[in-house]
């Protein structure tokens, strides 16, 4: 026998000491505290969540540009339905009755102890109607929600939607329940903490005929829902609505930011669709005719399209040269015009030209020379190519420079290397790579890489990440302004003088003649785009005015031609209307023959073949 | 023939029967959670209930399994079998799938296997195969090292797959080890410092540090048997603490109170080492020892809190303790399983008439929370005969251990007898809040086949060991 028997009675008392302790503390939520009680038999607790409204978004001006309206679900618990006239039902409810019981059967199949909705976001009168008969309907109850609505019908792409959440965010994140609406796309999505609020939870006890008893425990377990806060965005409902009107009928995009904010005023693209399409009983049938749409509306070409600049791109070769020292005010460069090798230019102008000159005329040959300077200007093309590609980051190009967009593509300027696999590592130079001076080959940019680029310009030297919202709305009115990154570029400031007196040529005698505004000192860039597949993209970017930038503005239309045909009227008549409020009289046939020029029906129409 | 009578004869049937009244009444309650309209029939095998009798039927066949095998058998293979089922621990890591972020399961033509269940009788095996040899001695830094390396291994190998629960088991061993001659002094440090973490999670750091002055105190003087002393350290602390307030207050320092208040143990510390020194007292280090093991373990607690334990394990103690109230989130649960134990009141609201099992979102009403069913359609009658059956069968099963001549079956017996106390206290426990949501089943009552199968083996492996007790000498 061993010293420590004993300890079994210690270990025995540990035992029963636990135990009675579990039936003390059961005895006591069993039997003396009253509050885990339910008092009659098929009582059950239903715990209720109320949705708090969705924060709204204004515009610049405090222009209400999404707001919420309240919609109903109806919610049912299998367990507590009993037989009901479903016909009647579906009369009140206004849904179909094949649709009906399939949903009950999915709601079964999913649970039975738990609420399901089976028909979302009734309207109102129709609510009005079925609340007075619910009654009739035991296991049935209704959840408010609020739905999104756009008094102005502008910025989809932007404004993004609201949608159910789904189930691999419901896993990730505790705060969601499946059921719960989300942010889905655009600053709904970026903005998601702030607009959603706080859902409140109320548990409630409720008899066999589904009548609310009244609140368990007094309501001390309820939470209350907060409501979500509002957006001020930077946009320019007015201004994007024109936008929008003048893209209608042709494929393409505009951005307008405003320089010395960073604040994006128009992002437009077009197609585009209705933002309440997603909002509703038909969201699903629209989503599947918007999704299957050869144009693509979803699309938000001025982010996630890039396209390559064509001649617009000449402002960042201008821009580069200054800061190399290959470039100034009295440095020129010949041009033998159809005759020029490697590259024509098909402008006829005079010879040899300085760089204002050359932004004016566009030249093709003076740009090849001072790309060709700037890679010859180190060692080897690598090296040359790869300063003159920091540059390009530098303004912005190839990476994204979005401070609240989702989706945003990010262009494309390739990489030395990948010039070494093509041609082998030293096999390659200046010659290889010349379309890069007029904007073509491996370099891509979005419309708003592109508007970033001329804001650059018009600050003279750096950008503010550009970005949809400007403040934050508290509960008590007070706004908390959101900061964006500030990118000063290396280049000094008194390089883009000369850049903008090029600009300003351009509209003032130069490619985009039909830009001019009276009154106001535009300066702008053209681009005509080749396009292998059809008719070439026109582009236009342009600030003003200029001694004081106000917009910096790109527009860019898929088979538009050339620059000055569609895309620099379209910037000059928003810039018009921005500035000056108002179009002069004398330019209304433009506007006109813009805002009814069809290009997609005339695309289709040759498209037989 | 006549040795096989005398097996059946030499079974405990009071433990067997336990056994089949608790698998039974598990079965009838995992029914009721899952129960509905649809389904009513207990043997409809799409079902858990009926998956439960499958379970069931093979346990039993387990067991007599277990009692076939000579009982030398697991005294010779005990170490075997601990190193097979650690190499199962480490392979389940590797090939095992993923069920809710843990990788604990094997899966074999349609059924889960659990090695981590396997672990606890494995070890139970090992540890008293060690503790049995000849010559073996509690007090050696040997034994200790042995015995926390058997323990430390499996529980490491299932911590690797993120299930915590199975892994505080092995904790339990250390009663196992008290009564084969641990110290007394290591049970009762556990126990303090358990108290202590829940403290320094609950209290403010200078409600702890007066609490182990006073402590300190009063265990000075229940060593020393003199109050007088007591009483002299109190007023030096007092002294010391009034002379810092009064500085404080002339020079206007920036300190706050635990400021203060640390200084002055610091400097009666110092007085008590000088005292300790001079009449060597040797109580004086004991009650230096416990004050700073204390203090340590208080002040550790809010860094081991912060950084080692993962967010949802601090969820779960802070709604424990009420740091937290979160309904909707760790809290929710538990809450869920309060209302329906507690909405069973006195006598139940009777069999399949439970709702919030059932309606509520109680999650793992079957497995993890199946005592919710007992508290919402039994009552606190229900509760309470099933509470008494488990208590009946440890008490059982102390008996039994103690009655064995082989220090073998005891050892193993008594790592029986605490792996299901662990299990049982701290599964009900949580469904009525008494401790943090620790994911391990109710004995016999959880579904689920590996648990079920490995408190079978577990249980019936010292019924066998028990029934050959005169043979087994060692």
């Amino acid at each position: 026998m061993d010293t420590y028997t004993k300890r079994q009675y210690l270990l025995i008392g540990i035992f029963c000491l636990a135990s009675v302790a579990m039936i003390f503390r059961l005895f006591y939520i069993q039997v003396i505290d009253p509050s885990y009680k339910i008092s009659a038999d098929n009582n059950v607790l239903r715990r209720q969540i109320n949705y708090p409204a969705r924060g709204l978004v204004y515009d610049r001006n405090h222009k209400l540009i999404v707001y919420n309206q309240a919609a109903y679900d109806v919610l049912v618990t299998p367990r507590e339905m009993k037989a009901f006239d479903t016909l009647s039902f579906c009369r009140i409810a206004g849904v179909d009755k094949a649709e009906l019981v399939s949903e009950i059967k999915k709601a079964r199949s999913y649970s039975k102890w738990k609420p399901s909705a089976i028909v979302k976001q009734l309207s109102a009168h129709r609510y009005a109607a079925l609340q007075e008969q619910l009654f009739k309907y035991p296991g049935f109850y209704i959840q408010a929600r609020t739905l999104r609505q756009y008094p102005a019908m502008i910025a989809s792409h932007i404004l993004g939607f609201v949608g159910e959440v789904d189930q691999k965010k419901v896993d990730e994140d505790r705060y969601y329940e499946s059921g719960d609406y989300i942010g889905k796309s655009g600053i709904e999505q970026a903005y998601e903490n702030e607009l959603r609020g706080v859902k409140g939870i109320s548990y409630m006890m409720v008899d066999v005929h589904n009548r609310v008893k009244g609140s368990f425990e007094g309501g001390k377990l309820d939470t209350a829902a907060v409501i979500g806060k509002n957006l001020i965005s930077g946009l320019h409902a007015d201004l994007q609505a024109y936008g929008e009107r003048l893209l209608a009928g042709k494929v393409g995009s505009i951005v307008a930011i405003e320089p010395s904010t960073g604040e994006i005023m128009i992002m437009a693209s077009s197609p585009t669709f209705d933002p309440g399409a997603f909002v509703g009983r038909e969201r699903t049938k629209n989503y599947i005719t918007l999704f299957n749409d050869p144009l693509k509306p979803m699309l938000n070409r001025a982010i996630t399209s890039s396209y390559p600049p064509g001649s617009t791109f000449k402002l960042a070769d201008a821009i580069i040269g200054l800061e190399e020292g290959l470039l100034g005010p009295e440095i020129r460069y010949s041009c033998n015009g159809p005759r020029s090798t490697p590259i024509k230019c098909t402008h006829n102008h005079e010879t040899p030209l300085p760089l204002v000159s050359a932004i004016r005329e566009s030249c093709n040959s003076y740009f090849f020379q001072a790309f060709r300077a700037i890679i010859n200007k180190y060692p080897t093309a690598e090296e040359g190519f790869e300063a003159w590609r920091n540059h390009l980051m530098d303004l912005g190009i190839g990476h994204r420079i979005g401070g609240d967009l989702t989706a945003e593509n990010a262009g494309n300027v390739s990489k030395g290397t990948y010039f070494d696999r093509i041609y082998g590592k030293s096999h390659w130079n200046v010659m290889t790579i010349r379309s890069f001076s007029i904007g073509q080959g491996e370099l891509l940019m979005t419309p708003l890489q592109l508007a970033n680029m001329v804001s650059i310009i018009a600050n003279k030297g750096y950008y503010i990440a550009p970005h949809i919202v400007r403040s934050i709305q508290n509960f008590d009115h007070t706004e908390r302004v959101l900061s964006f990154e500030k990118h000063v570029t290396q280049a000094n400031p008194y390089l883009f003088q000369v850049i903008a007196d090029g600009m300003e040529k351009v509209v003032d005698g130069g490619t985009a003649k039909i830009a001019k505004v009276d009154g106001i000192a535009v300066c702008g860039k053209t681009g005509t785009i080749q396009n292998p597949h059809g008719a070439a993209h026109s582009a236009f970017v342009a600030f003003a005015p200029k001694d004081d930038p106000k917009i910096a503005i790109c527009v860019y239309v898929e088979n538009g031609v050339w620059g000055a045909r569609y895309a620099a009227p379209i910037a000059s008549l928003i810039i018009e209307k921005y500035l000056n409020d108002s179009i002069a009289p004398k330019r209304k046939p433009l506007e006109a023959s813009m805002l009814s020029a069809d290009l997609i029906s005339a695309m289709h129409l040759t498209g037989g073949d | 023939m006549k040795s096989q009578n005398n097996i059946i004869l030499n079974l405990d049937w009071i433990t067997i029967l336990l056994y089949l009244a608790l698998v039974m009444l598990g079965w009838i309650n995992i029914y009721a959670a899952v129960y509905s309209d649809e389904h009513q029939s207990i043997l409809d095998i799409g079902q858990q209930y009926g998956k439960q009798m499958i379970w069931i039927i093979a346990g039993m066949f387990l067991a007599i399994c277990v009692l076939i095998v000579d009982s030398k058998f697991y005294v010779a293979f005990a170490y075997h079998i601990y190193v097979l089922i650690l190499l199962l621990l480490v392979a389940v890591l590797f090939f095992g799938r993923e069920v809710n972020g843990a990788r604990a399961w094997f899966e074999v033509g349609g059924v889960a296997l659990q090695p981590a269940e396997l672990g606890k009788f494995a070890t139970s095996l090992a540890v008293a195969k060690y503790m049995s040899q000849f010559g073996f001695k509690m007090a050696r830094t040997k034994s200790y090292i042995v015995l926390g390396t058997l323990m430390l291994l499996p529980a490491l190998l299932i911590l690797l797959q993120n299930d915590t629960g199975s892994a505080l088991v092995f904790a339990v061993f250390f009663l196992v080890f008290y009564r084969e001659g641990l110290p007394d002094v290591i049970l009762i440090g556990g126990f303090t410092a358990i108290i202590l973490f829940i403290l320094a999670l609950v209290w403010t750091q200078l409600m702890i540090l007066m609490l182990l002055i006073v402590v300190s105190l009063v265990l000075l003087i229940v060593l020393r048997q003199s109050i007088k002393e007591g009483i002299i350290g109190f007023v030096i602390v007092s002294l010391i603490y009034g002379i810092l307030f009064g500085l404080k207050n002339i020079f206007e320092f920036d300190a706050t109170p635990f400021h203060l208040l640390a200084l002055t143990s610091i400097l009666t510390i110092l007085i008590f080492i000088v005292y300790g020194l001079k009449k060597h007292i040797k109580q004086a280090w004991f009650v230096l020892l416990f004050f700073i093991f204390s203090i340590s373990i208080a002040l550790s607690v809010n860094y081991f809190y912060r950084n080692v334990m993962v967010s949802h394990q601090r969820d779960r103690v802070d709604n424990l303790l009420g740091i937290k109230n979160d309904l909707l989130g760790a809290g929710y649960n538990v809450h869920q399983s309060k209302i329906a134990i507690g909405s069973g009141g006195l006598l139940g609201k009777g069999f399949l008439k439970g709702t919030q099992t059932k309606y509520n979102f109680v999650p793992e009403q079957s497995t993890d929370f199946i005592f919710c069913t007992v508290g919402e359609e039994w009552g606190f009658l229900g509760t309470t005969v099933v509470i008494l059956l488990f208590l009946i069968l440890l008490i059982r099963l102390v008996y039994l251990a103690e009655r064995q001549r082989s220090t073998f079956s005891r050892i193993y017996g008594y790592g029986v007898a605490c792996i299901l106390f662990f299990h049982i206290v701290i599964n009900i426990s949580m469904t009525i809040g008494l401790a943090p949501v620790i994911g391990i089943p109710l004995p016999f009552f959880s579904y689920g086949g590996s648990s079920l199968w490995s408190f079978t083996v577990l249980l019936f492996i010292f019924i066998k060991l028990d029934a050959s007790r005169t043979k087994n000498l060692r």
